[in-house]
């Protein structure tokens, strides 16, 4: 025990020397320096982020017309009557209608898929784990051409049907990496627990795993629900007529977009913003008020 | 308490009977069989990896046994689902739901069970572990020692047949792991229910248990009352994990009394009383704990009839409080171990000292020789280090 | 296995790791995968295949336009790579381009958020993803108009006489590859972020400690411990920037900067080539998930999925 203390005090004075040592206070006022330039930098590239949306904000209340390009004057019209441009809700309509039918769909089979692979042996594990990953390493528009192909093959008429067949598709993956990292996260020993506190596995599942899974499941749910509401190439390559909110707005890029496309777009922008910053606030208050 | 170990009553005793556990080539339990009397305090002592854990969660259901059986009275629970025993078990880190406050933690195995009542068991149960303030609490907004108090009363209130407990008190700092002790034991005498208890650390088992068994490489060493286990160890490994010993290899030669066998130790002989003797070979390892061991000066005697070892002289001495402990190098290059309480007569002996060392026959225990001193103490080294 | 080993070294055995929690092998897995397995083998492995084949069918003679069939036209590859190699180099190029400069502007940016924010951290991660939620084309639009002749860049960069009178900045390369850098930036962030985030800043102080100097402590430490956030940021960044057109046809000017997406779109969509258009496709595939693999490989994440 007494030479055990031995070298652990030498070590213990040698930290001590250091720390009085002048090269480290050069290196705190460096530090301090790289710590301001690092947060100007954060805050330029945040500014950059937000200069489209800026510009967005600004001109939705352009009164412009027809062609949203050059500034006329202040007007909240847009705002108040979004859906005043034609066609504009129509494609929103089908958007949010799409949106929502496809992230149900990814994420209930993802999900299934995520338990498969986070809770089970089986063979044709390597196959399974390809077919996720390589839909996400595929570019939109081999995705899009690839699928309008065997539509065409096919002879399957383009409309909702294949937008939203199309959306589950590469919904799909995120929501198997999402949910497969939130159970993989999980501690065993909980379920076990459970077991040992009279659930059977069902109601282990139902009572502890799903719960524990859900915030998992939600965020992925999210995730899928921008990238089918955002998508623009593949679903342009399989929606015969539909029209989806992206769509709608570059196909009338070319005759001028309608100011009202800029309230809409800019709206999700500030909605979603506003929910995860209350939501934030929230989390914050709880955890004040615990402390 | 001992004699009961072995016993086979089917009331209430939880009997293991030749378990083995394997996971592929490594076998984690290798042939353990044991009876836990209904109501005792049993704990399993030993190392990390030495498949204590292991056969807890065997008894909880957790693991399939890859041979052998448990029995619960005359109960078969090999391989009933855990939901179907009635054992609960406290885990390592607690395992309380995230999601539940602390009120459903508790209600869970009763909701299960669709026990009426629930209201009333949950915080008879919740004051029994003094927690009954908390019962709306989040797990995450507790202290390690409170979720502790939390999993053991989720486990309690369901008045299993067994609680299992895997290092319960593991995650809690020194202090608050002393208190533990004293409360769960506490908690045992009031409730009756048997506890197996499953720890590495030797002062933690022997603080708490009527009955601690000593597993090493996935078998048990010994089982036994703890001042038995100690007083007289069978193996080196239970010699050095519980607590310390002074192990000096040594040769049986003819003569001695009655009880006593004399033993040749490099040319010095010592006694041992022959019942404390766990080998019949002519190599014998002769044992003695370092507090019963008395540090003379060279050339005093110790009083007749008590065994002497002279030529040691003082290597290191340390001083601790109560006691002072010394290291002592004998002749033959081995360094013995000896802690002197400071009950205030004489003062400490200096480094470099020549000393001989005394202590009575009874004291003295022999092992089954040449199996090496240092078993046991590298594994409770390790197991500290954990 | 760990508990083989340490079976046969005989030395104090580790604790066997948390027990298999039970891994049953039953028919339970087959049924979980099997809808959304069918579901992305009849709607892309499926469809994948039946790209190739439309990429090796050639034109009916004398048939009406979009009318193909199969011929096993291997050489169609070659006729594709000889007209169109122009646009998949450059393609590459302001896809490696658009990854690079995402890298540039997102590390330190992912860094500051996840190393120095202290209590800011969420709301600034909440600020990098929010701009996403606002249509991709919205913002792609956006930039072309502030960069556009009537925005407010053009003009003060004429009168500070840094580009010429007649310029102009969009229509240009270099609109595109900022575009492509702009529209991927969140996929090349928040990947950094989650490798960032999880560095104990204690590493980065020890390597301070050892080697004081803050770019060695960088390079030696912080640097390979984000690797993980790099590769899947710069993959999330390359993969979407090598197929997409949308930058290109709004930002750029054809054909000067005509990438392979554009080809694909006006071979499938208005052409009606069908054949040159799934060639184009399969061969982009191809080479990305060529690219992707050996990537991987290279830098020693295989976990990806």
């Amino acid at each position: 025990m007494t030479v055990g203390a031995g070298p652990r005090l030498a070590r213990g004075e040698h930290g001590l020397q250091r720390a009085g040592d002048s090269p480290v206070r050069r290196v705190s006022l460096w530090q301090r320096l790289r710590r301001r330039a690092l947060a100007v930098y954060a805050f330029l590239a945040l500014a950059y982020l937000f200069t489209p949306i800026a510009y967005l904000t600004v001109f939705s209340f352009n009164d412009s017309g027809k062609s949203n390009i050059v500034w006329k004057g202040f007007t909240l019209d847009n705002w108040k009557n979004p859906c005043g441009a034609p066609d504009v809700c129509t494609a929103l309509g089908n958007s949010l209608k799409i949106g929502v039918i496809s992230t149900t769909v990814a994420t209930v089979l993802g999900t299934m898929i995520a338990f498969a692979l986070a809770r089970h042996r089986f063979r044709g594990r390597t196959a399974t784990n390809l077919l996720i990953f390589v839909p996400m390493a595929t570019p939109e528009v081999v995705l899009g051409a690839s699928l309008l192909t065997l539509f065409l093959n096919f002879r399957v008429p383009l409309g909702m049907g294949t937008i939203i067949v199309a959306h589950v598709m590469f919904c799909i993956s995120f929501v198997v990496v999402a949910v497969k990292a939130r159970i993989a996260s999980l501690d065993p020993a909980l379920e076990q627990a459970a077991m040992d506190l009279y659930a059977t596995e069902v109601q282990t599942f139902r009572r502890v795993t799903l719960p524990l899974v859900a915030p998992g499941i939600a965020a992925a749910a999210l995730l899928s629900l921008s990238l089918s509401f955002d998508d623009f190439i593949i679903t342009f390559f399989n929606s015969g007529n539909v029209n989806t909110f992206p769509k709608f707005v570059y196909v009338s890029a070319l005759r001028g977009i309608p100011a009202q496309a800029y309230v809409i777009g800019v709206a999700m922008f500030y909605l979603a913003l506003l929910i995860v910053l209350v939501a934030e606030v929230l989390r914050h208050r709880r955890e004040r008020a615990l402390h | 308490m001992a004699g009961a170990l072995l016993s086979d009553h089917p009331t209430g005793d939880l009997r293991l009977d030749r378990l083995v556990k394997r996971f592929g080539a490594f076998v984690a339990v290798d042939d353990v069989s044991l009876t836990v009397p209904k109501g005792s305090f049993f704990a399993l002592l030993g190392p990390s990896g030495c498949g204590k854990t292991t056969t807890l969660r065997m008894i909880a259901g957790l693991e399939e046994p890859t041979a052998g059986s448990i029995h619960l009275g005359t109960l078969d629970i090999t391989s009933a689902k855990p939901y179907r025993r009635p054992v609960n078990t406290v885990f390592q880190n607690y395992a309380l739901f995230p999601h539940l406050d602390v009120f459903e933690n508790v209600a869970f195995g009763l909701r299960r069970r669709r026990i009426s009542r629930v209201r009333e068991q949950v915080m008879a149960a919740l004051d029994l572990v003094e927690m009954t303030h908390l019962a709306r609490r989040r797990p995450a907004q507790l202290s390690g020692g409170q979720q502790q108090r939390i999993a053991l009363a989720r486990a309690l209130v369901n008045q299993p047949r067994v609680l299992l407990l895997d290092e319960p008190l593991g995650a809690l700092d020194l202090k608050l792991r002393r208190q533990m002790q004293l409360e769960l034991k506490r908690i045992q005498v009031e409730v009756g229910i048997t506890f197996v208890h499953v720890t590495h650390d030797q002062e933690e088992a022997m603080t708490m248990a009527d009955t601690v068994a000593v597993m090493n490489q996935g078998r048990i060493e010994q089982f036994g009352p703890p001042t038995e286990l100690y007083g007289a160890p069978r193996t080196t490994f239970v010699a050095n994990f519980l607590g310390q010993s002074n192990l000096v290899p040594g040769r049986r030669v003819s003569g001695g009394g009655s009880h006593l066998i004399p033993v040749d130790c490099n040319g010095q002989t010592v006694l041992l009383p022959d019942d404390r003797c766990m080998t019949s070979a002519d190599q014998v390892l002769v044992g003695v704990r370092p507090e019963k061991v008395h540090l003379l000066p060279a050339g005093m005697n110790p009083p007749t009839g008590h065994n002497r070892l002279v030529g040691g002289r003082v290597a290191d001495a340390s001083f601790t409080g109560v006691s002072t402990q010394y290291l002592v190098a004998m002749p033959w290059g081995q360094d013995l171990t000896v802690f002197a309480q400071n009950v205030g007569r004489g003062g400490p002996v200096p480094v470099g000292a020549a000393v001989t060392l005394g202590w009575e026959p009874e004291h003295t225990f022999g092992l089954e020789g040449e199996t090496g001193t240092p078993a046991g103490r590298d594994a409770r080294v390790t197991a500290r280090m954990r | 296995m760990a508990f083989t080993t340490a079976a046969r070294t005989g030395g104090p055995v580790p604790a066997p790791a948390p027990p298999s929690s039970r891994l049953p092998r039953s028919r339970t897995p087959y049924l979980l995968l099997l809808p959304g397995l069918v579901w992305l083998g009849l709607f892309f492995a499926v469809p994948v295949a039946t790209l190739f084949s439309t990429s090796l069918q050639t034109r009916v003679p004398g048939g009406e336009i979009g009318e193909y069939t199969q011929t096993f036209r291997f050489a169609n590859y070659l006729d594709t790579i000889g007209e169109y190699h122009v646009q998949f180099v450059r393609s590459f190029l302001y896809a490696g381009l658009a990854t690079v400069l995402a890298l540039l502007i997102a590390y330190p940016l992912a860094y500051y958020i996840a190393q120095r924010a202290g209590r800011w951290r969420n709301i600034l991660l909440v600020l990098v993803v929010a701009p996403f939620y606002a249509s991709f084309i919205l913002r792609t639009i956006a930039w072309r108009q502030i960069l556009g002749e009537e925005g407010p860049i053009v003009p003060v960069l004429r009168f500070l006489h840094l580009i010429p009178a007649g310029a102009t900045v969009t229509a240009s390369a270099v609109a595109v590859v900022a575009g492509l850098t702009y529209n991927f930036l969140p996929f090349m962030t928040l990947p950094l972020y989650a490798s960032l985030e999880r560095i104990d800043p204690r590493f980065i102080e020890a390597g301070g400690d050892l080697y004081a100097n803050p770019f060695t402590t960088f390079r030696r430490v912080t640097l390979p411990l984000s690797m993980p956030g790099v590769v899947a940021g710069t993959l999330l960044t390359f993969i979407p920037a090598a197929g997409d057109y949308i930058n290109a046809t709004l930002l750029g000017r054809q054909p000067k900067t005509t990438m392979i997406g554009n080809v694909v779109e006006s071979r499938f969509l208005r052409v009606v080539d069908y054949p040159t258009a799934a060639t184009l496709s399969f061969l982009l595939m191809a080479a990305i998930l060529v690219l992707v693999f050996g990537y991987v490989r290279r830098a020693g994440t295989e976990e990806l999925v």
